[in-house]
């Protein structure tokens, strides 16, 4: 998680080979809050699903040894997947839940490498369902589902209608860690393989990236010993 | 310390800045413009063309004229309905998708706060189209930058679609001024409520001291303080410098101070000048959280204090002190009266 990372020397993206790649931090947090909710008999089965190459089953995996029932594998890869946006994730989840009828999609708020913040938001506009963003708090109610939600100076609490979908943020939960027995039986659970054209999706982006560069570097800074040595420096340069 | 969570009365409004378009969105509380609506404004500017404001809420008469002073606006749309209470994106999509029918506009963008991040997606989906999260510069009217692996590596990014949506990093951008501007207005009318989400309410902290996100001094502590209690310290220093107190994730995650004073890439973002981080490590969350695009080539000073002289902060800091932070009396650093804290 606190690897650095490193921009590749043409530019044209970041070093990934021979980075481990684990689930983000803020999906673990989705995953965990379905497991709660199956768990308080709210929600009946709960289906884990991750787009990309071979690599992401391993995450699926963790997914189902943290309690969901089955999983489904999206293949995209090679040029497809570094094209990939939420705007073609959006599009294969909304053709999934479809598909699955499912009542509730949770996903993580942002991931920690593209830093969007927006396949939630753009799923459930291409579903037409309603959207709980940035949920610290989750319940629900019936057929409808109350979300507080993290924004700017606090929380703001709305009440949507089921199917919804929900974007899980740093506070929703604490993921729990999975146990060994249940990594053993994780492996005895299903994960289906399909690919976006199954999906009668279209990955196509017309987001190019056209380069990727380190941010400026800050000219190194000044060690000082003690207080008096700290003051002595800040008025000598102005600064008090 | 904080006083009692404070409810906020529901004037709010929903402003949609186009940009011939660009449309900017901005929100507005108790009839002021948020800052970052004005930062917002700047970039859809710099990408050229005429900017237009769109205005959605539930008493809109209040909102037109603070943003028709400001300066490169050319039209305000004006949308009023009891559906906008709560400014729930569910409602604000179809107008603003009627409005695009209408008008056309190239590029749609809001600022990138909550707001803006719930809404523009939501949106750009609907059409078919991508967004570009947290824009730090515009290059050309199809290309910008922003960052990514929480502020560690800057990308370049050419946008080829028919309507370019994007949200914008208010700290990178100057706000506009708000003087100058006769934008006129024009009313639009609302489709039909959605219907599927309902606004219930809101608590919002309130403090007497600077917001975190746009205080021209902050002072942040780490899991180095110990406990809740000693960033008291803090607090009474940021007192005699007005600043704001900010913490690590690792202070949040201890216990020591509530998470909206986080600072790092799952907290805010601050751009003071100084920032004083005492006892943080520094782990890459937090610079994140302290870095910005624009911070890199401005004066902002951090100054770091910290007893580990290995702490990665240290690579961030223009004048690190190594010391253990309970050694250093409060009263010699208060003696400095600038943002010196030392616990």
């Amino acid at each position: 998680e606190n690897t650095k990372i490193r921009v590749k020397p043409d530019h044209s993206g970041v070093v990934t080979d021979g980075v481990k790649h684990s689930m983000n931090p803020f999906c673990e947090i989705a995953v965990e809050e379905a497991v709660k909710l199956k768990e308080k008999k709210l929600i009946k089965e709960v289906v884990a699903v991750s787009c990309g190459p071979t690599q992401v089953t391993e995450t699926i995996r963790t997914a189902l040894a943290m309690g969901c029932d089955r999983g489904i594998h999206v293949e995209v890869s090679g040029k497809d997947y570094e094209a990939m946006g939420p705007l073609q994730i959006s599009k294969i989840f909304a053709a999934l839940a479809k598909k699955e009828e499912a009542s509730l999609i949770i996903l993580g708020k942002q991931a920690i490498d593209d830093d969007c913040n927006q396949t939630g938001q753009m799923t459930a506009a291409l579903l037409d369902w309603p959207q709980g963003t940035f949920a610290s708090e989750v319940t629900i109610d019936g057929e409808k589902v109350k979300v507080v939600r993290e924004i700017d100076g606090g929380l703001e609490t709305i009440k949507i209608s089921m199917p919804a979908v929900l974007t899980a943020d740093l506070r929703l939960n604490t993921p729990r860690y999975a146990t060994l027995p249940n990594i053993m039986k994780a492996k005895k659970k299903k994960i289906a393989n399909m690919k976006p054209a199954d999906l009668g999706v279209d990955m196509v982006s017309r987001v190019e990236v056209l380069r990727v560069d380190e941010p400026p570097t800050r000219l190194a800074g000044v060690k000082v010993e003690t207080v008096d040595d700290l003051v002595a420096k800040l008025r000598a340069n102005g600064t008090i | 310390m904080f006083t009692a969570i404070n409810r906020r009365s529901l004037g709010q409004f929903a402003t949609l800045w186009r940009f011939q378009s660009t449309l900017v969105r901005a929100e507005h509380h108790n009839n002021q413009l948020t800052p970052i609506t004005l930062n917002a404004i700047t970039a859809a500017r710099k990408v050229g063309g005429e900017v237009t404001c769109l205005e959605a809420g539930t008493n809109c008469a209040m909102v037109a004229e603070p943003i028709s002073k400001v300066q490169g606006v050319k039209k305000i749309l004006v949308a009023q309905h009891d559906c906008y209470k709560g400014l729930l994106p569910e409602e604000l999509t179809p107008l603003i998708l009627a409005t695009q029918k209408q008008f056309n506009f190239t590029h749609i963008c809001a600022g990138a706060y909550a707001f803006g991040k719930n809404l523009l997606p939501r949106m750009s989906a609907k059409l078919d189209v991508a967004t570009l999260s947290d824009i730090t510069e515009v290059k050309s009217q199809d290309t910008f930058v922003r960052t990514i692996y929480a502020d560690n590596a800057l990308a370049t990014v050419k946008c080829n679609e028919k309507v370019k949506v994007f949200t914008v990093r208010g700290t990178s951008f100057e706000p506009a001024a708000v003087a100058g501007g006769r934008a006129a207005t024009e009313q639009v009318a609302s489709p039909s409520p959605a219907g599927m989400s309902e606004w219930l309410e809101q608590s919002l902290t309130k403090s007497y001291r600077p917001e975190l996100t746009s205080a021209k001094v902050v002072v942040s502590g780490g899991r180095g303080l110990k406990s809740g209690e000693n960033f008291k310290l803090l607090y009474d220093l940021a007192d005699k410098m007005g600043a704001a107190v900010g913490a690590s994730r690792a202070a949040v995650d201890a216990g020591y101070v509530p998470n909206d004073m986080q600072v790092g890439q799952t907290g805010k973002i601050v751009v003071p000048d100084p920032y004083i981080a005492v006892g943080i490590s520094g782990a890459i969350p937090h610079l994140a959280g302290m870095k910005d695009s624009k911070v890199q080539l401005t004066v902002t000073r951090v100054i770091v204090i910290n007893k580990d002289p290995e702490a990665p902060i240290f690579q961030v800091a223009d004048y690190g002190l190594v010391e253990d932070l309970f050694k250093v009396s409060l009263s010699m650093m208060t003696r400095l009266d600038i943002v010196i804290l030392k616990v």
